[in-house]
């Protein structure tokens, strides 16, 4: 990109990210439903198809599992596909490909993959239960598979332009109440973003938050919150959840003393119930309170917007759980 | 193994509607079916413009006839498993609007309570299943629903939808095979409606029709013109009857077209204004409207008055979706397990 942007959507910002890497290398392209000539049911690859031609941006038919495995062997002939799903709850129609296939290859046969798989996930938009996902932990159990899930314009930039130079199958999160509710500036001289470096979205000293994607938002308005009453929270924003940045994680948590892991996904089995177990194991001695995790309920996610404001964290659900904490 | 013919009845004489064995009383219940499906979605439209549905809207404007149609052919005890632009198979089987309503409008009173979409409800008692959003997933589930029949040597039929984009699922595939070698009871109507969202049927597969899918599972298959009610009831008909003696599971390729976008937000502008206004000129309630007047099965006005009872009820349905409130939020915990276990 020649001489950064102005204030532009976190869902701009990836575009311009695919853009970049497009015009970088020409063995990167799209693939995926709707992308090219409707330009993506949320119009994220718009304007895609006419700079880069139907060969690299490739409308297909309904077969998530058709075109995951269709991605897979192009990646392993020296392209460098990035898969769109229209919506991330579809990803489970393409899991035997990501998890068995893709994931296992490496380290079965030495073969890489290198190839991205990115779409508009989570809730807070009356999605109901097929359009509102957030998968992490089903892939997290996966070995081979990199997670990114970033909270920012301008992580959601450098971190789709990392995904795309890895050598590695990497799944690539988009919240989508972030694509047009945030915005940000890019430079002219932005980098991609290391995969699997946290960022420190709030210094603080009394309690740590560890958090991504959009509930790094709510654990910063409840980190502004008590901190008019002197309260300083510290915010961890993983980015990636895939390698997780464990140092990071367990430096926070001796800085403070008290965390609180905050995700958007059902608590049981949760992405968070793996960050919790890392501090436990490895920070116990630093701890002044249990870990505590706020999640949302182990429940499909509803639809009606009292239901789906009950089901999710939020501000007052997070800052009552480090009162608590803090008591302790 | 017999495929039946491949092109659409629509290249008989335009406004002759194919031949039906149905009573001139049952014809003016076809009537109101479809008007009641467009009716409700036309409200669902003017709702959505003033901001009372939650969500898309996702509609069947010139697809009625398919849905009405082969909802009609169904015995009582069967079971059916429509897709989200089949609002007609559901009221045909007894939903009632204000169902429909308060399931957009995210209300407490909906079938759901507020906890799904759309046409995302069930009810087994009226012998309807609740879809996903994933496409081609109804197929196998309704292979077993038919298998369910044989094994327990009971007489209903299966029945369920798929568009053409999701003839293309894995799903799809597996489904069809599966019911074709176990030989359940089961009817497939591929609605084919020329666009999955914004894709054209010729950029989702390299045949022509549907029908010639069946070939690959060993089934029987037919086309017929999904504009014309009658044809689609009678061929139904015929697909149910044989799947319920014993003849196997029956692919039923209606060719029609979706009016509008994939839903209320998109302006289909992908779309070529002379294709809508070609199947304009087919729309499916239009034509039977002219049969039952031409044939003197009805007469304007008791066409007229038939519109003015489902108005007005709509009006009482509207205003009751309107009048309901939204879910207690506690109730986003409930009804993950089912309760109790065999003794």
């Amino acid at each position: 990109m020649s001489g950064g942007t102005g204030e532009i959507t976190f869902l701009d910002a990836i575009r311009q990210g695919l853009w970049d890497e497009m015009k970088a290398d020409p063995t990167v392209y799209l693939i995926g439903e709707d992308i090219g000539v409707y330009g993506g049911a949320f119009k994220l690859t718009a304007g895609l198809l006419d700079e880069f031609g139907p060969e690299r941006v490739i409308d297909t038919p309904i077969a998530e599992s058709g075109f995951v495995g269709a991605a897979i062997g192009s990646a392993m002939m020296g392209l460098r596909p990035v898969v769109e799903f229209q919506f991330i709850d579809f990803i489970a129609n393409a899991f035997d490909m990501i998890v068995n296939f893709a994931g296992t290859n490496h380290y079965r046969w030495g073969q890489k993959v290198p190839m991205v798989m990115r779409g508009p996930s989570g809730g807070r938009v009356s999605g109901s239960a097929f359009h509102s996902a957030n998968p992490e932990a089903y892939f997290n159990r996966a070995p081979g598979l990199k997670i990114v899930y970033p909270g920012t314009v301008e992580d959601a930039y450098g971190l789709i332009r990392a995904a795309i130079r890895d050598e590695n199958p990497v799944l690539f999160f988009e919240h989508k109440y972030l694509y047009r509710r945030i915005k940000g500036t890019i430079p002219a001289d932005a980098a991609p973003i290391p995969l699997g470096k946290a960022r420190l979205a709030r210094p603080g000293r009394d309690l740590s938050i560890i958090t991504y994607a959009a509930m790094l938002h709510v654990a910063l308005e409840a980190a502004e919150i008590l901190a008019a009453e002197g309260i300083e929270i510290e915010v961890l924003d993983l980015r990636t959840l895939k390698p997780l940045d464990e140092e990071a994680v367990l430096a926070t948590a001796r800085k403070t003393g008290r965390v609180v892991v905050l995700t958007e996904e059902p608590q049981t089995g949760s992405f968070a119930g793996e960050v919790a177990a890392r501090v436990a194991e490895k920070a116990f001695w630093h701890l002044d309170a249990p870990v505590a995790r706020v999640c949302c309920l182990d429940t499909p996610v509803p639809y009606s917007p009292p239901l789906e404001d009950y089901y999710l964290p939020n501000a007052d659900k997070l800052i009552a759980r480090v009162r608590e904490l803090l008591r302790a | 193994m017999s495929l039946g013919p491949l092109h659409p009845s629509s290249a008989a004489p335009k406004d002759r509607l194919a031949k039906s064995g149905l009573s001139r009383e049952r014809q003016l219940e076809l009537y109101r079916f479809l008007k009641l499906n467009r009716l409700v979605e036309d409200r669902l439209t003017n709702l959505y413009r003033q901001g009372k549905v939650v969500g898309g809207l996702y509609g069947s404007r010139g697809q009625e006839a398919v849905s009405v149609g082969t909802a009609y052919a169904l015995g009582p005890a069967d079971i059916v498993a429509p897709l989200i632009r089949n609002l007609g198979v559901m009221l045909v089987r007894g939903v009632s609007p204000r169902e429909v309503f308060t399931q957009y409008m995210a209300r407490g009173t909906s079938p759901t309570g507020g906890k799904d979409c759309n046409l995302h409800f069930g009810d087994l008692k009226r012998g309807l299943i609740s879809p996903i959003s994933m496409l081609g997933a109804l197929v196998p589930v309704m292979a077993g629903v038919g298998l369910a029949a044989k094994l327990q040597h009971r007489s209903y039929v299966a029945m369920t939808y798929i568009g053409d984009g999701g003839t293309s699922t894995g799903d799809f595939h597996e489904g069809m095979n599966v019911a074709a070698v176990l030989g359940v009871p089961l009817v497939v109507v591929a609605e084919h409606n020329g666009y999955a969202y914004s894709t054209p049927t010729a950029r989702q597969m390299k045949i022509k029709d549907l029908a010639q899918r069946a070939a690959a599972y060993g089934i029987p298959a037919r086309t017929v013109d999904g504009n014309d009610v009658l044809a689609v009831y009678e061929a139904a008909r015929a697909m149910i009857e044989t799947a319920r003696a014993g003849g196997g599971p029956q692919l039923l390729e209606v060719k029609t077209f979706r009016m509008k976008g994939h839903a209320e937000h998109d302006d289909a502008s992908y779309v070529p204004k002379e294709l809508v206004e070609q199947w304009r000129a087919k729309d499916p309630i239009d034509r039977f409207e002219r049969h039952l007047l031409a044939g003197e099965l009805a007469t304007q006005d008791e066409l007229d008055a038939i519109v003015g009872r489902i108005n007005a009820e709509l009006d009482a349905e509207v205003d009751f979706a309107l009048a309901s409130p939204m879910p207690p939020p506690e109730r986003a915990r409930e009804g993950v397990y089912a309760g109790g276990a065999r003794s």
